[in-house]
């Protein structure tokens, strides 16, 4: 048995090596960098220890305006993006024209290079010397005021942002979720068929608890992903984030490594520690919420 | 309730991209189901059985042809206004829903006038479940249950809204030998209790013999033959049907009539009156051999296998189209293993002529 041990532990050994390089023993020097004040990274030196670090950082207005706004963004795109997602999916396996064509359609924005996606984005939404965007011209037909959703109030700001982002994860979700609901045997709607079962209690009753592991699977990873989000924000408003008031938490705490006047590892770690513990509550919730469904 | 196929038809548009005929699962059936009675749709997979019974469901429409329910013409009825109960192969049961709760299903779906109070839905649900007697299994889930339970469960879920049809879709395949013995007197009990006009599909002779009323046996598409399944048996229309039927198989020979006898090669086995010279096949069924050193059909004996009851002997015959002879006998008969020949008296109620090219049976007063 010790023998067989052995063999077991050598052949993990590569994956166990490069996962306690790259992920475990990074992941320990951010937490001991997050109570160590002032650090410095050139010097390796630092003032002292405590609990100054995540003072600063729960102080910093900027850093709060990013749990805001990272929170506005995970609400409204999680449950929206995974709904559209749904609805779409079900629309999609119910037909039987034109199947394949809407299922690459849906699919496209997930293979489409994020410059053509962000140029398009632009001509929706940016005010330029030209025009006023795609949408506000739309919105003048409807006798409504330009809005600028690039530079203009927070409220049209975050809409691109939310829109961006569910437009970006819902084609990942789409492929997902057809493919759990070819997966449910046929039967069981002949079943509910011939009991005279109607399309919505069959959808509630059969459909969705058959398919409810996948739908958590990509409400649990879409809340991670929407926390994590950075690179929306950058595409749409630029590197100065703070600036525009849209920064996120992920891009407070690249700011504070390498932003306008970075260098404070010690406040980024902090705050990615602050991120840490967000996601792992809000997973844990998650968890918690399908594992109770299950025993229903 | 009696139901009365008239003419279906059901074809369904080819898969294939170079073949464009369409496919016909279903050829101009028409048959009439009295009230109250178990019937068998016997026949291979693939002979269109099972689209028969998605038709009566109303699970598919016919291309052509109708369907009713007593005086009412329902072909083109969904199947939840046909008050039809269906069991699926797989049984269908919803993996997520309790014992109990998959019973309520079908009473929870019901509107308007037909409307259950939740008590009168819970003394349904008892009383389909004490018919199939699972009483104590109610708050499992379907996971938890063996084979021939959710079987049970399924067939609770179909008799709940009180169907006038029952329709089994391959009741007995996914069980064992034994269990599906025992499965089969349960079908047959609960039917007679209830008296609901059941329809079964299944592909096992056996099954559909030893338990329906009348048996239907297709092929291809085709009704080939229908009645009490004894009489089918013994009074078979045609080479397949013939062969379809009994355990062991009928045993085929090619052989010619000619001069009223029955011929095997130059060996004259049985004669016949007023039959006309020509090419025949010749079944025989494995009880129509009688052991006996006179008798006009000898084989080359390759083994017996002892059945307690009965013997079981293996021989073979240059004639015949069957790998091996099985030949059923008494066991009190004892089988002279040190000869390499065996003589045969055959039973002329036994042995069945068909036509060489169009394998129908032909009519013959045989002795």
């Amino acid at each position: 048995m010790k023998k067989r041990n052995y063999k077991g532990w050598l052949y993990l050994l590569p994956a166990i090596l490069f996962l306690g390089v790259f992920m475990v023993y990074p992941l320990i020097d951010v937490f001991i960098y997050s109570f160590e004040e002032g650090y410095n990274s050139a010097s390796q030196t630092y003032y002292g220890t405590g609990l100054y670090n995540y003072s600063y950082v729960l102080h910093d207005t900027y850093f709060l305006q990013a749990v805001k706004n990272t929170f506005i963004l995970v609400i409204i795109t999680v449950p929206l993006s995974t709904l559209l997602s749904l609805l779409i999916s079900m629309a999609v396996s119910s037909i039987k024209a034109l199947k394949n064509l809407f299922q690459t359609v849906y699919f496209l924005p997930y293979v489409t290079n994020t410059l053509a996606v962000g140029l398009v984005f632009m001509i929706l939404f940016k005010k330029t010397a030209y025009t006023d965007g795609l949408i506000n011209l739309m919105l003048a037909w409807f006798g409504k005021g330009p809005v600028d959703f690039i530079d203009g109030p927070y409220w049209a700001k975050m809409f691109v942002l939310c829109f961006y982002t569910i437009w970006v994860v819902m084609p990942f979700k789409v492929l997902i979720l057809t493919g759990a609901l070819a997966s449910v045997d046929k039967n069981y709607y002949n079943a509910a068929r011939v009991d005279g079962t109607s399309r919505f209690r069959t959808f509630i009753r059969i459909t969705l608890p058959m398919i409810s592991p996948t739908v958590f699977y990509l409400v649990i990873t879409g809340f991670i992903g929407a926390f994590k989000a950075y690179s929306d924000a950058v595409a749409l408003f630029g590197t100065d984030l703070n600036a525009a008031g849209m920064n996120t938490i992920v891009g407070y705490v690249y700011d504070m490594l390498y932003g306008n006047g970075g260098g404070y590892p010690s406040y980024a770690s902090a705050a990615a520690i602050i991120l840490f513990v967000i996601v792992l509550t809000i997973t844990c919730i998650n968890l918690l919420v399908s594992s109770s469904k299950k025993r229903i | 309730m009696k139901i009365i196929l008239k003419n279906i038809t059901k074809t369904f548009p080819s898969r294939s991209r170079r073949v464009h005929t369409p496919v016909t699962a279903v050829d101009h059936f028409s048959f009439e189901i009295p009230d109250g009675q178990l019937i068998g749709l016997l026949g291979p997979s693939g002979c269109g059985k099972s689209t028969t019974l998605n038709m009566i469901c109303g699970l598919e429409t016919p291309t052509e042809g109708q369907i009713f329910f007593g005086d009412q013409d329902v072909t083109s009825l969904p199947p939840e206004n046909r008050g039809v109960g269906m069991v699926f192969q797989n049984y269908a049961l919803y993996p997520h829903l309790t014992v109990l709760q998959n019973i309520l299903f079908p009473l929870q779906n019901l509107k308007g006038k037909n409307k259950l109070s939740k008590q009168e839905m819970l003394n349904r649900a008892q009383e389909a479940a004490r018919l199939v007697q699972i009483q104590e299994l109610m708050d499992r889930k379907p996971g938890e249950l063996s084979g021939g339970q959710q079987q049970r469960v399924a067939i609770a879920r179909a008799l709940v809204k009180m169907p006038h049809v029952l329709l089994l879709d391959e009741p007995l395949s996914n069980l064992d030998a034994r269990l599906r013995l025992q499965t089969r007197e349960e079908i047959r009990k609960i039917q007679k209790a209830t008296k609901i006009t059941t329809v079964f599909v299944t592909h096992d002779q056996e099954e559909a013999m030893s338990i329906s009323d009348c048996i239907v046996v297709m092929k291809d598409g085709l009704v080939q033959q229908t009645g009490k399944p004894q009489q089918v048996y013994d009074d078979p229309c045609n080479l397949f049907v013939a062969r379809f039927l009994g355990t062991p198989q009928i045993n085929v020979f090619k052989g010619f009539s000619k001069d009223g006898g029955i011929y095997l090669n130059d060996q004259k086995i049985l004669s016949a009156k007023n039959l006309p010279d020509q090419e025949l096949y010749i079944g025989i069924r494995p009880e129509g051999f009688i052991l006996r050193e006179d008798g006009p059909l000898s084989c080359q004996l390759s083994g017996i296998e002892v059945m307690g009851r009965d013997i079981s002997v293996v021989s073979t015959h240059p004639a015949c189209e069957n790998q091996a002879i099985r030949s059923i006998i008494s066991a009190e008969n004892k089988v002279d293993l040190s000869s390499s020949v065996v003589h045969f008296a055959l039973k002329p109620g036994k042995v069945f002529l068909f036509d060489r090219a169009t394998d129908a049976r032909i009519p013959a007063d045989l002795a």
